[in-house]
């Protein structure tokens, strides 16, 4: 019998499985204010970042949406904004506030940060007596988006831990969630298996569109990637090419239709399979699929990547006997087992679906257990 | 008991799911219909890294997956330790 699952339902009809007031700067001059509300206020979380100063065009929007995303996400109760000027916290805050969960603004010039931290902390523990006060209620797998990604692969990847993903993604799908994928860079050498997997040709024509922007912008650097694509850590796992890393990748999307390509930090508009534009890097990906709205992430990892995000917890795959048992306390789910034919597909699947139920009703995940708080924003180009 | 798996029939490597020592005699499983093969190992291959399972000629195609996943840059024998010294990327 399917087990029940519990979650927090946000007024804008959006389901979380955690329960954050989130307290989000933003500039990098206003962390400190932030941090000291978060410090004070207990229930609170900051998210520091070093960006949000100079950006102009594309890459502010990213930086808007990414902030904007993160406070919306069904895992956050309440937001606090506190940035350097009005304008912009007043964008982030008002972008967040038409979800209908409680969001305020402040801003530090001509008032000073002492003078704000009192005011934002006097809001914080009105907004933490607040979010306490939401229960769990039951929830369907329908109304959860989730993501994944897999880092610091080998070939354990692609014989395990992705494929095992790919089996509890095709259920998921099933089930009526939405999952996010993405990596652009990484799908090189196996783009043509995801753009035949397009729901349609307009989904494929966006869908290649930025797949051919990603790769020509790393090309204009006219370096070889070997060693930062794959990494050194993928060579070290026995993974040789680009090509081959990327089929081990794809394994983890399993055999539904992409249903949209999306911009980084995009909220998706259809369930299913999404394709999102985002770099390969562990936390800037998982950072840009939680501001579009993904509750829980699945992550495969072959040599052992640590990585956890602050909004959205991250569970940990690993198909490889010597990582599971070397890094343990980075592991959620061992499915080593594949390898050695002591454990089948379905089984494997079935173990990772019992620690997504787990950690969907509360479990923490051993990188929130670790304290893993990676929030990374994305930057397209320089600021001015 | 196997000490490497091969994705598809048709590949060109196997992957070490256990340790390999050169001159060892291994069993590999194919994943997609459970067959299995022997290869006599000519070099040191450990967990995770692969394993030529046909002779290829410098520039030929290498498949694993099914799919194309690089191009040989020397020539290979079976039983050869493959890996960033005999094939690389065609893409970059």
């Amino acid at each position: 019998m399917k087990q029940q699952l519990y979650g927090y339902r946000r007024p804008d009809g959006s389901v979380g499985i955690r329960n954050y007031v989130a307290i989000i700067p933003v500039d990098d001059i206003s962390n400190a204010a932030c941090e000291a509300v978060a410090n004070k206020i207990q229930g609170t979380i900051a998210l520091p970042h070093p960006y949000g100063r100079l950006q102009y065009g594309e890459d502010l929007e990213l930086h808007f949406r990414t902030l904007i995303g993160t406070g919306r996400n069904a895992n956050v109760a309440a937001v606090i904004v506190i940035g350097i000027e009005e304008k912009w916290a007043k964008r982030i805050a008002d972008g967040i506030a038409s979800t209908g969960k409680p969001v305020a603004m402040f801003s530090i010039e001509g008032q000073g940060e002492l003078e704000t931290v009192r005011q934002a902390s006097w809001k914080a523990q009105e907004f933490v007596q607040y979010a306490t006060e939401i229960k769990r209620e039951p929830i369907e797998l329908s109304e959860l988006k989730f993501s994944i990604k897999c880092g610091e692969s080998d070939t354990t990847t692609g014989l395990a831990s992705c494929p095992t993903l790919g089996q509890l993604v095709d259920r998921l799908v099933d089930a009526g969630s939405t999952v996010f994928f993405g990596e652009t860079s990484e799908l090189t050498g196996g783009e043509h298996l995801i753009a035949a997997r397009c729901a349609n040709d307009q989904v494929r024509d966006k869908f290649m569109h930025i797949y051919h922007a990603y790769v020509e912008q790393i090309a204009s650097q006219g370096v070889d990637l070997l060693g930062s694509q794959p990494t050194e850590g993928n060579i070290a796992g026995g993974l040789s090419t680009i090509e081959e890393k990327a089929m081990g990748n794809i394994e983890k999307t399993g055999t539904k239709p992409v249903v949209d390509a999306l911009k980084p930090a995009e909220a998706p508009t259809e369930k299913g399979l999404n394709f999102m534009d985002t770099s390969s890097a562990a936390a800037e990906c998982i950072t840009l699929m939680c501001a579009g709205g993904a509750v829980l992430h699945f992550f495969p990892t072959g040599q052992g990547n640590i990585v956890g995000n602050p909004i959205e917890p991250v569970i940990k795959i690993t198909g490889n006997p010597k990582t599971a048992k070397a890094m343990k306390e980075h592991i959620d789910v061992d499915v080593s087992g594949l390898l050695s034919h002591e454990m089948n597909l379905q089984e494997a699947t079935n173990l990772l679906e019992d620690v997504m139920v787990r950690t969907i009703n509360g479990r923490f995940t051993v990188a929130e257990t670790l304290g893993h708080k990676e929030f990374v924003l994305t930057r397209l180009y320089p600021s001015a | 008991m196997h000490k490497f798996l091969i994705h598809k029939r048709g590949d060109h490597v196997g992957v070490a799911t256990q340790d390999i020592s050169k001159n060892e005699t291994v069993t590999g499983v194919y994943m997609d219909d459970n067959s299995s093969v022997e290869v006599t190992a000519r070099a040191d291959i450990p967990l995770g890294h692969k394993i030529a399972l046909v002779d290829l000629s410098p520039s030929d195609d290498v498949i694993e997956y099914g799919q194309v996943i690089g191009v040989t840059t020397s020539q290979w024998t079976v039983g050869d330790y493959v890996h960033t010294h005999n094939i690389k990327s065609k893409r970059w």
